[in-house]
């Protein structure tokens, strides 16, 4: 018996086990397999459109709560909101994070087009299209994730909303490897990591293309381990600000975000089970009692005071829907809300339309624990986190990192009270 | 069946790239792809007995790949089964049949260890070792005990006891660490079980697996379940030293080798690693705790095979019940060896190098001594370290004072 046992261990899962254990819990973080971070680009959107660019996503938040009384943000509320913002960027010692909920950076992606979110990792942030500039994209001829010409191309025709004017040229450059054709973007950081006269070599590489006054845009590639150390050296070494651009899975950022939210757990004495899979509940009255696991062999209670469910949705298959129109939660086996009524459209023919389905989810109260089709409490000692939470759009919002953590943040707060 | 649901998963692959980023081996050397390249990608060029891509053969089948894989693809069992077709196409080494079979060699040198030891540390023997057969010469070999657990238990005098638990101890407890064993007997006694070893206990088949001879491996996973079998539909829970071996019986034997035998299926059922075992009797409230302080720091390092177990990591939160026991966990990868992987010549240094960030942990801790709950492991984390490595029983078996 654990005091929390907490399962999926994507943003959602990994901030709400990392809470819990803070608060002195004793925490059993369960997952099937590593969650959504490997995917993720490593910023924070919390909110990026509502429906138009939003600047400050403070402001917003207010705003879009008081409208959207059924989204995830409106039962988190506005200031588990911002006390997990500062709880997350209070986690990496000032060599992490930058920027602050009252503003969004306007960051370019892998292909150039400008993205607003309010945490982003530092080496990201001299990136920044807001002011304009001019940049220089560079692409590693083996790294075939990056075509810095098609970012550097959508760049210089991207309008900020001061109107500042923005330039931007790409050049390829080619880092001294073993020799492969093919060279991943995991396989460069762990070089950067690993070897400092590599770092001195791409630098030199950089600089020998340099014009006036340019950023350097660079893959996110800059080591996994010691990511400030390395941007810092090239920085110093180019002598001009150098921002890396998140790209295609894998996401080095996306790993180190999680390699520090799941190292912080279990070092703090937090236990993780990984590869087993949660397939059901034992409940007692309007409690859970333990959540049964598939391992090896065998199906396992694990029983525990308090449940944190940080699945996902239908990405990472916690949701399902057959071909029959019937809609599952798989592991706790809770009632799905918003599906289209069976016959009706799912999704929109466009692919960037809004897709009735994308809502769907489980439908909880205001302290994030789950409700049934009539909008009564479910289980007491439950509380739902991340994407399993209906009611969001992230892709169209830029949502999906603020309603993560901080639906993880407050799923954790409800139990840490009842812990009390 | 099992074939087709282990084939089928690779459907489930979404091109994350998660194995990818926690493989050991692509980490260590450009040879290996990686899992998902070598899995659910190459597989599709993979007809019946066909197996096209060569690079396959340097995945160490540590299985972390399945372990970590939020979609479910059995990437590790699906690269297990295509390598053993590729062996097939391109003929099984001599060396392979040999290392395969460990408790051969062992029937062998038991009754000669202290000649088989020293031939085994001889160098120029070992130069012509490798050069012959290609086990690489600074390849880490265990010392045979020259007698074996067996032995002991017929002789270990039976208290009587309220309970009773199967012990499955595997070749290497019996012939390379008898003494584990003995402290396995004494730890589970402590706790009121009477302790049966059934005779006759012979290898898993798991080094056979490893190398893809699978007719072969289901040969000997038949005799050994038939061993257990009958203690199993009694109702004893059968408990393992040996992590890998202890999952061969659980799960491997059954998803890689395809086999449907009754007597595994009730044998799996039954099967527990040790330290699972303990921390269940603990959940329950049976455990004795009349442990005490053993005032040093260690560092445990959770061997692939054990995380195959999908159980966490028990042994630490048995260690947590010892007193004044300092407990770091690395959270490293692989130690590199992967059963037989580390002893081939062209796969050595490979695996030296998937070692490596652990063997730094250790040595920067200087312990007294290292943890590691599989034989094969501790045997090459000796062997990058220098510092002595023991199953986790050994510490509890210290803390009891038995």
């Amino acid at each position: 018996m654990t005091d929390v046992v907490v399962i999926g261990a994507g943003t959602a899962g990994l901030a709400a086990a990392l809470r819990c254990k803070q608060a002195g819990l004793d925490v059993t973080l369960l997952a099937k397999g590593v969650g959504s971070t490997h995917l993720a680009p490593g910023v924070v959107d919390v909110l990026g459109y509502d429906p138009e660019p939003v600047s400050n996503p403070s402001e917003a938040l207010v705003g879009f709560i008081e409208r959207n009384a059924e989204h995830p943000y409106a039962h988190i509320g506005f200031d588990a909101v911002a006390r997990c913002m500062q709880w997350f960027t209070g986690l990496f010692d000032g060599h992490g994070y930058a920027g602050t909920l009252d503003e969004n950076f306007l960051l370019p992606t892998a292909i150039g087009a400008a993205k607003p979110s309010a945490l982003v990792p530092e080496t990201m942030a001299a990136g920044d299209l807001r002011n304009g500039g001019r940049f220089l994209f560079v692409g590693l001829r083996q790294l075939k994730d990056f075509y810095p010409a098609l970012a550097a191309q959508n760049v210089a025709k991207s309008k900020p909303p001061s109107g500042a004017e923005i330039s931007a040229r790409a050049v390829q450059i080619d880092p001294p490897t073993g020799g492969e054709a093919d060279v991943t973007s995991m396989a460069f950081a762990r070089r950067f990591d690993d070897d400092a006269e590599f770092l001195e070599t791409v630098a030199k590489q950089i600089a020998a293309h340099l014009e006036d006054e340019e950023a350097v845009g660079v893959p996110a590639v800059l080591g996994v381990q010691r990511p400030h150390e390395i941007w810092t050296r090239m920085q110093e070494s180019i002598g001009r600000p150098v921002f890396e651009i998140p790209g295609l899975p894998p996401s080095v950022p996306g790993v180190r975000l999680h390699d520090t939210l799941l190292g912080r757990f279990q070092s703090a004495g937090g236990r993780v089970v990984m590869g087993a899979e949660a397939v059901g509940v034992e409940t007692d009255g309007n409690r859970v009692a333990a959540v049964r696991v598939s391992s090896a062999a065998r199906i396992k209670p694990i029983g525990a005071r308090h449940f944190v469910l940080a699945t996902g949705g239908f990405g990472s298959g916690a949701i399902e829907m057959s071909s029959d129109w019937r809609v599952r939660e798989n592991a706790f086996g809770l009632p799905v809300a918003g599906v289209p009524a069976e016959g009706e459209q799912r999704f929109s023919p466009q692919y960037f339309g809004r897709h009735p389905m994308a809502g769907a989810g489980i439908r909880v109260d205001d302290s994030l624990r789950p409700l049934d089709d009539a909008g009564i409490r479910l289980f007491e000692n439950v509380t739902v986190a991340g994407a399993s939470i209906a009611g969001a759009e992230a892709w169209r919002e830029k949502s999906g990192e603020g309603i993560s953590l901080s639906s993880g943040y407050k799923a954790a707060s409800t139990a840490i009270e009842g812990a009390a | 069946m099992i074939e087709e649901l282990i084939r089928d998963s690779l459907d489930h692959c979404v091109k994350c790239t998660i194995c990818e980023t926690h493989c050991p081996v692509a980490r260590a050397t450009p040879l290996f792809p990686g899992p998902k390249y070598v899995g659910p990608q190459a597989e599709r060029f993979r007809a019946g007995d066909i197996s096209p891509d060569d690079s396959l053969d340097y995945c160490s089948g540590c299985g972390i790949c399945t372990h970590v894989c939020p979609q479910g693809v059995k990437v590790a069992e699906i690269n297990s089964r295509a390598r053993r077709i590729l062996k097939e196409n391109r003929g099984i080494p001599l060396r392979d049949k040999v290392i395969a079979r460990p408790t051969l060699s062992a029937k062998l040198a038991t009754p000669v260890a202290p000649v088989a030891n020293w031939t085994l540390r001889n160098r120029p023997i070992r130069a012509a070792v490798e050069k012959t057969i290609r086990i690489h010469r600074r390849a880490p070999m265990p010392k045979f005990a020259g007698r074996t657990f067996q032995r002991w238990a017929r002789r270990h005098p039976k208290p009587k006891l309220e309970r009773s638990v199967v012990y499955f101890h595997g070749c290497s407890t019996n012939y390379f660490e008898p003494d584990l064993g003995a402290k396995t007997v004494a730890v589970l006694e402590h706790n009121g079980f009477n302790v049966i070893v059934p005779k006759g206990q012979d290898c898993c088949g798991l080094p056979l697996q490893s190398n893809g001879l699978f007719d072969d491996a289901a040969g000997y996973v038949k005799r050994l379940v038939s061993k257990l079998a009958p203690y199993a539909r009694e109702g004893y829970d059968i408990v393992a030293t040996s992590t890998s071996c202890g999952l061969m019986l659980k799960r491997e034997a059954h998803e890689i080798l395809g086999m449907d035998n009754e007597d595994l299926e009730v044998v799996s059922r039954r099967m527990y690693d040790i330290c699972e075992f303990l921390c269940d009797l603990h959940e329950r409230g049976e455990l004795q705790t009349d442990f005490a302080p053993v005032p040093i720091e260690v560092p445990y390092h959770v061997p692939c095979q054990q995380r195959g177990h999908e159980m966490g990591k028990p042994a630490l939160d048995l260690f947590r019940l010892i007193p004044e026991l300092q407990v770091v966990d690395p959270q490293r990868a692989c130690c590199g060896i992967a059963g037989t992987y580390g002893l081939k010549k062209e796969k050595y240094e490979i695996a030296m190098e998937v070692g490596r960030p652990l063997f730094e942990d250790i040595v920067a801790m200087d312990p007294e001594l290292s943890v590691c709950d599989s034989e094969t492991c501790r045997w090459q984390i000796e062997h990058g370290t220098q510092v002595r490595s023991v199953h986790p029983i050994e510490l509890l078996h210290r803390s009891y004072g038995l």
